[in-house]
């Protein structure tokens, strides 16, 4: 199949395509089918869904195995098995749920504070606490997972992300404290400022592809470099240095730099999350419905069509480029004017990474970086919660999303392991094209 | 080897992609499966090759019943195949690529290169297939990398050869020298499957004939038996016009004009030398050559697409030697490309948003920079009833389509805006024989309506059926530019880069072998009466439009 030499390998419609519309071929189970035949089908197809729920749920189980593997108390009970039979079965089953319960009442939300809050008619704040958390932790990454996922679906690969959070956060921080403004004039242009940050980062690989077909994926990877060692270099120097201070730490944000919170204090949640959720939004009407977005598409999916359709390439791969270092740069504005208020070195966690495991979680749509973002939140903030509750280590939440990484990577394997029918190839396709492009 | 195929059946899903299809292969024959692109062929060819397996129906091979889990059982009963997309290696050479998962070994498992290479030259001489072993195949033309195919197929001792659409990527000449290789597997006992949708073909070279259509076999005949146009319309299912019917042309105004244009290729070899060229309202001009010839880059030059080295091209009077691809494309040059796949369509998207592709940010599809999607869609409904285009709706990708249907797309794009100049190339390669009549059909309205139109083909048949002149490129240079009544062989020659006078023009029937004349061996008669063209649908049965690579 790969070896051909002769014809276009890359036709993945031979000669017996379209079965479908020929006439007097009708499919048994069309349209005419009855709605529940229909659902009940789509279940079993490996469609993207279907095969994402899937991947987790094998990563869930898998990494249960490895929950009730690594317990002391869990194997002891097993070597034990011959005198205390039920007991062995009932620890593995309740050090899983405990692990995973604790993950869900550290992220999500925990009955006994519901509880707790109805009925003393307090600690209302404490019920959202979990969600609130999680939310914020997702912020960034929602934000630098629709760069990357903008990035992928368009056939260019920021490996960037970190980089252009930190331009991103460099431009927000200057003018956070360096303007002096009411605030609502202060913090829009505190936000626009990450976002030209980001985007000046991002423009970099953009032009020096589009201009001399330098690899992005090299570009980007260097650039984190030069930005991580740039704000190491910043951060001792006037005027970003804190006075007073000798280590590599910012000035502090002026108040009105600061994102408010959206249910007062006592709960971390602020507005760079509806900020998030809109980004993701415009990115999704701007994919489907602005010309500009229509002509990602077909430069990511065949450049030689869109060039031969008036397309320019080298003008799409820079705005590209540009637009997703903008929504990276974003990232570092949201956690800069957030939670954080200052800069430190090194800065902005493993989020630009991060963002590249969210997007391929999220196929790429603006929808599903949302919800991989919300997912792989809650698993990072709830891993702490389980930590502290169960003594189960945090490293074993980063396996599950190791897991869940592994199996959506293998939509194949997946597909393999729940005989799932196969939809033509284009349902299960890698997600992960384009490192040549 | 006798091969009988009984009653097999191939359900995919709810599709039923052969319904008790049965066939036989008689020892030393060559036997000819005709049908259109989706007939269902190549899912029995691969139930055949062990690829597929039938839902029911039987395989026989010399009266005994064979099951076939992988193609490796296949190939140990005797069976090999060539498909129409190689399987070769293409860094390798042409023994290694022949020898590939059945070397010939000497002590401690090394690979005995020596007896490999002697191999392919006892075969090579055996069969008249001629391969350098020590070629690496990735520089071999593609008619060489099939015979590498065919020979790894022999050299596993194959009794029964299936050749999937063999001729689809090959030049003129190298069919004729593969046609002359299946006589000499023929000679030697050996069977031959031959799939193919290219009628002058089946008559020529079929001992017998099976014709498959929507899955089911719709009959068995013999070359002796039928004629061109019964075949087609036993593959097609109705009568099909195998001429093009086109009136007079009356040439306006010139639209197209090249002067002295030169086109410099990464290598800097001028793949196009210094071409005059004028076409004009009104008229079609055909652009004949063998492949290769620098039709390709001319194309590319003229939708800016390739960077002029110098000369001028003027569209109306206007100057687009450098402008934008996208320029020229807003002044009025629609453009079928040679690569449909490649550079016409994007096969991931809509039907809806492919008939867009180079109007998509104008109106009434888009303002201000924002899509107008109801009007996409519903400009996606229309164009499907309006260009025929077989489609469960404008929703569904692109890739999904047949070929044909695909090609129906670009041409519908590319005509749904105001056109000045129709560039089309290879417009009917890989079609089935209904899609070539529409768009041959297509090619002409468009004539008729004002455009000039300017069709670059390597099919001798096409260019003769549809050019009010004919130009003939060799080398990058146009070696003459004639009329259509002018004789097969004279143009054969000229592609070839002999430069004939009319006057002198040889006569004499031959096959044409030299010029590449793309005739396929059954001797057609010339196409195109003397006479600008007209009345073609009279007396002349055969320019052969079903043969269109």
């Amino acid at each position: 199949m790969s070896a051909t030499s002769g014809g276009r390998g890359a036709a993945p419609v031979g000669d017996e395509p379209a079965p479908a519309s020929e006439p007097g071929v009708t499919p048994a189970s069309g349209p005419q089918a009855p709605w529940w035949s229909r659902t009940v089908r789509l279940f079993g197809e490996a469609n993207p869904l279907v095969l994402t729920v899937l991947a987790m749920l094998s990563a869930v189980v898998l990494g249960g195995v490895l929950i009730d593997a690594t317990s002391t108390t869990v194997l002891h009970a097993w070597s034990r098995i011959g005198s205390h039979p039920g007991r062995a079965l009932s620890l593995t089953v309740t050090t899983v749920a405990d692990a995973y319960g604790a993950i869900f009442t550290g992220s999500i939300i925990s009955p006994s504070a519901v509880s707790h809050a109805v009925s003393t008619g307090k600690g209302w704040t404490g019920v959202f606490t979990p969600l609130s958390e999680t939310a914020t932790y997702a912020t960034p990454l929602i934000f630098a997972g629709l760069g990357v996922a903008l990035g992928f679906s368009t056939g260019v690969f920021n490996i960037g992300a970190q980089g252009q959070l930190i331009g991103g956060a460099l431009a927000a921080l200057y003018a956070g404290f360096e303007l002096h403004l009411p605030i609502g004039i202060h913090l829009p242009l505190v936000v626009l400022a990450g976002a030209a940050g980001g985007a000046a980062v991002g423009f970099v690989p953009g032009i020096l592809k589009a201009r001399t077909g330098a690899h992005e994926v090299i570009v980007t990877i260097m650039l984190n470099y030069v930005m991580i060692y740039l704000l190491d270099y910043l951060l001792t120097v006037q005027p970003f240095q804190q006075p007073g201070q000798t280590n590599a730490v910012s000035r502090v944000l002026s108040g009105t730099a600061r994102q408010p919170h959206l249910f007062g204090s006592g709960l971390s949640v602020n507005l760079s999350f509806i900020l998030a959720l809109a980004m993701g939004a415009a990115m999704s009407w701007f994919m489907r419905s602005s010309t500009l977005g229509f002509s990602f598409r077909v430069i990511g999916s065949n450049p030689d069509a869109g060039r031969t359709a008036g397309m320019s390439v080298a003008k799409v791969t820079t705005l590209v480029m540009t637009f997703s270092g903008l929504l990276a740069g974003m990232a570092g504005m949201a956690t800069l004017t957030g939670t954080d208020f200052y800069l430190s070195s090194p800065y902005g966690g493993n989020i630009g990474f991060d963002a590249i495991t969210v997007a391929l979680l999220g196929r790429n749509k603006p929808v599903g970086v949302l919800l991989g973002s919300l997912l792989w939140a809650s698993l990072e903030y709830g891993a702490k919660n389980m930590q502290l509750n169960t003594g189960i280590p945090v490293d074993l939440a980063s396996v599950v999303q190791a897991l869940i990484v592994f199996f959506i990577a293998t939509p194949l394997l997946v597909r393999d392991i729940y005989h799932l029918r196969q939809t033509g190839a284009r349902g299960v396709q890698l997600f992960t094209k384009g490192w040549s492009g | 080897m006798r091969l009988e195929l009984d009653a097999i059946t191939k359900r995919f899903g709810s599709l039923v992609a052969n319904d008790k299809v049965s066939l036989t292969v008689e020892p030393g024959e060559i036997h000819c499966l005709l049908g259109e692109n989706g007939a269902g062929k190549s899912t029995l060819m691969n139930v055949l090759f062990g690829l597929l397996h039938a839902d029911s129906g039987a395989i026989r091979i010399d009266g005994g019943a064979v099951r076939f889990a992988d193609p490796g059982e296949a190939v140990r009963h005797g069976i090999g195949m060539v498909h129409q997309h190689f399987m070769l290696v293409p860094v390798f050479t042409a023994a290694e690529n022949v020898v590939l998962g059945f070397e010939p070994t000497r002590p401690l498992g090394l690979l005995d290169r020596r007896r490999a290479r002697a191999d392919i030259r006892r075969l090579s001489v055996e069969f008249g297939l001629e391969v350098d072993p020590d070629a690496v195949v990735e520089t071999l033309p593609v008619g060489v990398q099939q015979r590498v195919e065919i020979l790894k197929a022999l050299q596993r001792d194959a009794r029964l050869l299936i050749l999937d659409e063999p001729t689809a990527v090959l030049t003129p000449q190298e069919t004729e020298a593969l046609f002359s290789i299946m006589q000499s597997l023929k000679r030697s006992g050996r069977s031959i499957l031959f799939i193919t949708h290219k009628l002058k073909e089946v008559l020529s070279i079929a001992d017998r004939i099976t014709v498959m259509r929507l899955g089911k076999v719709v009959g068995a005949t013999t070359p002796q038996e039928v004629d061109e146009s019964e075949l087609a319309a036993m593959m097609v299912g109705r009568d099909v016009e195998l001429v093009v019917r086109k009136a007079e042309s009356h040439p306006g105004e010139p639209v197209l004009e090249l002067r002295n244009l030169r086109v410099v290729d990464e290598r800097g070899v001028a793949v196009v030398d210094g071409v005059d060229l004028e076409v004009r309202a009104g008229e079609i001009v055909a652009l004949a050559g063998v492949q290769g010839n620098g039709q390709t880059e001319l194309a590319e030059a003229v939708t800016r697409l390739r960077p002029v080295s110098s000369g001028s091209i003027r569209l109306a009077g206007e100057d687009l030697t450098r402008a934008s691809p996208r320029e020229v494309i807003r002044a009025g040059v629609a453009h079928v490309p040679e690569d449909r796949q490649e550079d016409g369509l994007v096969l991931g998207m809509t039907v809806a948003d492919n008939l867009v592709l180079d109007i998509y940010d104008v109106a009434p599809f888009a303002a201000h920079g924002v899509r107008d999607l109801a009007r996409v869609r519903g400009n996606g409904e229309t164009k499907l009833s309006e260009f025929d285009i077989r489609a469960p709706s404008a929703d569904v990708a692109v890739g999904t389509l047949s070929g044909g249907n695909q090609q129906k797309v670009v041409v519908a794009r590319e005509l749904s805006r105001p056109v000045k100049l129709l560039l089309a190339s290879q417009p009917t390669r890989g079609l089935d024989v209904g899609s070539i009549e529409y768009v041959h059909g297509r090619v002409v309205a468009a004539r008729d309506a004002g455009s000039a139109v300017l069709v670059i083909s390597s099919e001798l048949d096409e260019v003769l059926a549809l050019g009010d002149r004919i130009a003939v490129m060799y080398r990058g240079r146009i070696t003459g530019i004639v009329g259509p009544g002018t004789g097969r062989e004279e143009i054969g020659l000229m592609m070839a880069g002999v430069t004939v006078p009319p006057a002198e023009a040889p006569s004499t029937a031959g096959d044409g072998g030299a010029a590449g004349a793309g005739d396929t061996g059954d001797g057609g008669p010339h196409a195109g009466p003397a006479g600008g063209g007209a009345g073609k649908a009279s007396g002349d049965p055969a320019p052969g439009k079903g043969s269109t690579r």
